[in-house]
């Protein structure tokens, strides 16, 4: 059985690679979590980005949610909000496509435009 | 909805959306009576009487009522599809109780699904709100709050991915546990 004492290690552990990071200003996934997004399957998208992030060590994204972004049909919807602001709208979204968008758009700054609401439109 | 951990992270965005910042979550299942409850409850703005009437109706929704939707009467439906039922008691300014209940032996009743990813992709979501999960067999009771946890975590944020991963996995454990051979889609 777990126990909550075992957060003590964590802690320990992860206040050493804390000190490394600057985190405030990175880029921002926003994740449509109202009841159509949830329907539709956005949790594990959410989840898939948290992990693709993880395994990638990037630790200045932030991945928020948000409520019902209005375009329902075509939920789940992840928003890539950039450092300077501009939007990228990505629609129908699956884990397997937030591994990709991780990838390309994230770590190499290269839009999928396939997968953007104007390619779906 | 396809199980019942997505119906209630659906409406722990109401609770979100209230402005609650203490939410608990009960799961209550019971073998020999044949029961299983949720409960949900937040110290959010609560609604007036006159909204609460309107709230299980899909088709009441204004503009004001937005926010509402379709939740609470998708919530209802899989509750009433499974014997059971949702009450709702709230008030202004004292928050909101939801409670919906099925009868865990009907064919029509929801699995549970994963309690665990709603909790962390809520916590996630909404890190400032203090979150408190029971879950009871009647016999035996977990019970998990996410201030215990900051407290002990000390300076290291709830949202680090180690201490999220850590929190799913203590979930899951204590879900077998406790709701192992009381739900039958659980392993124990």
């Amino acid at each position: 059985m777990k126990s909550i004492a075992e957060l003590e290690e964590i802690r320990k552990k992860t206040l050493g690679q804390i000190s490394m990071r600057n985190s405030d200003d990175g880029m921002r996934v926003v994740v449509g979590m109202a009841t159509c997004g949830i329907a539709a399957g956005a949790r594990p998208v959410m989840n898939a980005f948290l992990e693709e992030l993880n395994k990638r060590n990037i630790s200045d994204v932030k991945v928020i949610m948000t409520g019902c972004i209005g375009v329902c049909r075509l939920e789940p919807i992840v928003e890539i909000i950039d450092k300077d602001g501009s939007k990228v709208t990505y629609v129908k979204m699956t884990a397997e496509k937030s591994a990709r968008i991780v990838a390309e758009h994230i770590v190499n700054g290269r839009v999928c435009v396939d997968l953007t609401i104007g390619a779906a439109e | 909805m396809r199980d019942l951990s997505l119906h209630l992270m659906d409406i722990l965005q109401n609770s979100i959306v209230a402005k609650s910042d203490r939410i608990t979550v009960k799961i209550f299942a019971d073998g020999i009576t044949d029961n299983l409850e949720i409960e949900i409850i937040d110290n959010g703005e609560g609604m007036d009487k006159e909204f609460l009437k309107q709230v299980t109706d899909p088709f009441v929704t204004t503009r004001t009522t937005r926010k509402i939707g379709l939740g609470i009467p998708l919530l209802k439906a899989s509750a009433q599809r499974a014997n059971g039922d949702l009450i709702i008691n709230s008030s202004k300014m004292d928050g909101t109780c939801i409670k919906a209940n099925f009868k865990i032996s009907h064919i029509d009743r929801l699995p549970i699904g994963d309690i665990s990813e709603t909790l962390i992709s809520t916590i996630m979501g909404s890190p400032e709100i203090e979150y408190e999960l029971v879950i009871n067999n009647n016999k035996e009771e977990f019970r998990l709050n996410t201030t215990e946890i900051k407290n002990k975590l000390d300076g290291v944020s709830i949202t680090e991915f180690a201490v999220l991963t850590w929190i799913k996995d203590f979930i899951n454990e204590n879900v077998k546990h406790i709701l192992g051979g009381v739900l039958n889609e659980v392993n124990s």
